[in-house]
């Protein structure tokens, strides 16, 4: 057996893929567990597709292999698609229902990927769709979509809600503090709405 | 002792601390920039830290720093060593008092690199030693060991992280943070220091010399290993030998290399103990072809036996694949699902606003039948636009470009380069065209910043590694000074402007130069300095979509229309194309 459980994040360079990986990196800490990870940087980050992996409980390399990821968070609809063969069999993807159409679509007159069109190719998937984007609004800024849907996917990671939120707390910018851990707490009400908890 | 949660390249920051090094110098290169960017941002530093301007710079300046008996830690991306490996080749000639660690990260699967060299090779090219961690921990752990090996054989030694070690994430156990308190004093020694035949035959003899006892000395320190477990071995080194440590039954001996050269009866009596041997690295057969010399009848296998691919990275379901493959036993088996097909792609794009799209879209507009060399940084990403024709190296852009004038091409020649590379190893292809009388134009993107790295400052930025003003060199006066007499400095959020320079430049002979200057949007945005966003009055909009094929992100198609979206940093541009005056100010974000 593996011994970790893996979590991909993944998203479009600066929707804040880096500083949720280092949440949960941190939550890890907060519990004393071991944790690994790896992110994509450099040129990727310029508006590209971008995937952070991180293995709680990890020793090993900080890879996780197509097929044996346990949690699954987009930050677009478009993005869980791509990666949605990371996923195990019996995983979840928490996705944020939005669409960011990549600009090379429109440039080279590509069929326009819809919301609904990306949904039904992810209907053999568990999937657990959160209005990221109207939650982080709601807490105070759009920026925060990246906490919204770590408070979403927390009923689904096997790290206690507090120490998210701690590493919340430490991570984020202090003045932005109180806006994150609104941003925390709305991602959370709206994953109870998914209402499979983990099993312990 | 503190446990942190660390990207690698921090934790090798942090182990710098520790060591603690005295004195720092490279250029940045993914993935290698974040140990300077972390070690220059510290308020409590007492080590000197500089960005070079190129890493041959960077690694001289190290090196002096080194022979007058200091820590030195020069660091750059695997091919920065390229340009670093004229004083590399002699450095180990000399040798060094103080300890001289060159970290060289490597990157297999050329995630953000023009190629996959493997800066072992340059190390056994150079007859010096080379540290290959495996991981984060082993990172932080293996550099003070660098620095004090090094000042052991009194070499400089490469250090070789690859992208995910640098680049990937993990709890980290580090050491408490010593203060330097070394100070750098020359001892005159011409015959060390001064490589005339007669001293440099010597030398290398010297060199020679100690090469037997740099391989005991790593064996000795641990940093290769064996564990006999069974008639199967698999040797592994870097990040692979944590993949296979994930894969690995306990009836299979595993033999970890973590530095080199490896010592050959060590490694021939480990291999001799099996009945077989698989070698999992990446890059090159490296290892591989270090165990094929000592294992005579014993099969091995790897890449040179077909099992393990030449190119790309490891990571652990190929790992597996390669274990199977060879006949080896792995613990897991991976489903191996196929990636999804039919998902458009999203590649790394410019920036809404970047001033980069603006210049590209002006040059494509003049030239319409030109040939376009350019350069390394954000701005290759013009390849999307379709001005980006060559790209081969950091400042191989005028070269090219005076190449292919030389070379009988009737077409204009356009080619483009940043500032950082410009100055980095640009400007003497810019000397040298003009010295030869080349007809090309040179445009200089000079956003004021090395962007695609994480914008470190470079010369032309005006401060240094730690934010201290400096004067900015003057890209006008060093062109001028380079016998350029056409240099027109346009902004490129001016289009009609920018337009008319490239128009003048293209009825001229000989060098022209056109430095394009806007700061880098992203640094705009930081410093709010982005001007007010632009929206699409859908009464006007003829749905042209000229707007859509300047191809900036922040531009979307809504039916029949244009949409200006909220990442639209304000820049104008599309307002300037749009032929139907569509796009208008859309007040304050």
């Amino acid at each position: 057996m593996k011994g970790s459980f893996d979590v991909l994040i993944v998203g479009i360079g600066g929707q804040g893929t880096i500083l949720a990986s280092n949440i949960l990196g941190g939550a890890c800490l907060i519990e004393g567990r071991h944790v690994k990870g790896a992110e994509t940087h450099g040129m990727a980050q310029r508006g590209g597709s971008v995937e952070s992996h991180i293995r709680i409980d990890g020793q090993y390399g900080p890879l996780i292999a197509p097929g044996t990821a346990e949690v699954i968070i987009a930050f677009d609809m478009l993005e869980a698609l791509r990666y949605s063969y990371y996923l195990e069999k019996d995983g979840i993807i928490v996705v944020n229902r939005q669409l960011v159409v990549p600009t090379s679509v429109y440039m080279q007159g590509l069929p326009v990927p819809v919301i609904e069109e990306v949904r039904q190719r992810l209907a053999a998937q568990r999937i657990c769709m959160i209005d990221a984007d109207r939650l982080a609004v709601e807490a105070g800024s759009l920026l925060t979509q990246n906490i919204v849907m770590l408070g979403a996917a927390s009923h689904f990671l096997p790290l206690k809600p507090e120490s998210i939120a701690g590493a919340v707390s430490r991570l984020v910018p202090q003045k932005t503090l109180e806006i994150n851990r609104k941003a925390f707490e709305l991602g959370r009400k709206a994953g109870e709405q998914c209402n499979n908890p983990m099993q312990p | 002792m503190e446990r942190r949660y660390l990207l690698g390249n921090e934790a090798i920051a942090h182990a710098c601390l520790e060591t603690p090094v005295d004195f720092i110098s490279g250029y940045p290169g993914t993935p290698s920039s974040e140990v300077i960017d972390e070690l220059r941002a510290r308020p409590d530093r007492r080590y000197y830290i500089e960005w070079s301007v190129n890493e041959k710079v960077a690694l001289e300046n190290a090196l002096a720093a080194a022979w007058c008996g200091l820590r030195a830690l020069c660091t750059m991306k695997h091919v920065g060593l390229n340009v670093a490996a004229d004083p590399l080749m002699t450095s180990a000639y000399t040798g060094v008092t103080g300890g001289l660690v060159i970290m060289s990260a490597d990157d297999p699967f050329a995630h953000s690199s023009q190629n996959e060299q493997d800066s072992r090779i340059y190390a056994k090219f150079a007859k010096i030693p080379c540290f290959d961690p495996s991981g984060i921990q082993e990172a932080h752990d293996m550099l003070g060991a660098a620095f004090r090996f090094s000042e052991d054989v009194g070499l400089p030694v490469i250090f070789r992280p690859t992208t995910r070690v640098c680049h990937s994430k993990g709890d980290v156990d580090l050491g408490d943070i010593r203060i330097p308190e070394r100070t750098g004093e020359f001892h005159r020694d011409p015959r060390q220091y001064v490589v005339i035949p007669a001293h440099t035959r010597i030398l290398h003899k010297k060199l020679n010399a100690k090469q037997e006892r740099i391989r005991e000395k790593l064996v000795q320190l641990g940093f290769n290993y064996a564990e006999i477990r069974g008639k199967d071995a698999v040797i592994a080194s870097g990040i692979g030998a944590s993949y296979v440590r994930e894969l690995l039954p306990e009836t299979t001996s595993f033999a970890k290399i973590g530095a080199y050269p490896i010592d050959e009866e060590w490694l021939k009596s480990f291999v001799r103990q099996h009945e077989r041997v698989l070698v999992i690295e990446e890059l090159a057969p490296f290892v591989e072809e270090e165990v094929r010399q000592v294992a005579g009848v014993i099969p091995v296998f790897g890449k040179k036996s077909g099992h393990a691919p030449l190119e790309g990275e490891l990571s652990p379901d190929v790992v597996a694949g390669i274990m199977k493959s060879a006949g080896f036993t792995a613990t897991q088996v991976f489903p191996g699902p196929s990636p999804v097909s039919d998902v458009p792609m999203r590649p790394p794009i410019l920036c809404a606003g970047c001033m980069h799209r603006a210049t590209f879209y002006a040059i494509k507009k003049v030239f319409r039948d030109g040939i376009f060399p350019s350069d390394i940084g954000c701005y290759t990403l013009g390849l999307q636009l379709g001005v980006v024709d060559t790209t081969i190296c950091m400042g191989a852009s005028i070269t090219v470009a005076s190449g292919i004038y030389h070379a009988g091409e009737k077409r204009d020649i356009v080619c483009t380069i940043g500032d950082s590379t410009f100055l980095h190893t640009g400007f003497q292809g810019l000397l040298n065209a003009v010295y030869n009388k080349a007809t090309i134009t040179v445009v200089i993107l000079d956003n004021r910043t090395t962007a695609m790295t994480g914008h470190q400052p470079n010369p032309g930025s005006g401060f240094d590694a730690c934010g201290f003003p400096t004067p900015p060199v003057s890209f006008e006066a060093i062109c001028r000074a380079c016998g350029v007499s056409f240099v027109e400095t346009i902004d490129p959020h001016n289009l009609n402007v920018m337009l008319q320079a490239f128009r003048d430049a293209k009825e001229r002979p000989g060098v022209k130069v056109i430095i394009a200057r806007h700061p880098c949007v992203i640094n705009a945005r930081r410093a709010g300095i982005l001007g007010n966003r632009y929206v699409v009055d859908e009464d006007l909009c003829t749905g042209c979509f000229s707007c859509i094929r300047f191809g900036c992100p922040a531009i979307e198609k809504s039916g029949e229309k244009a949409l200006i979206t909220g990442s639209c940093s304000g820049c104008s541009v599309c307002a300037q194309i749009c032929p139907a005056g569509a796009i208008v100010h859309g007040g304050k974000k």
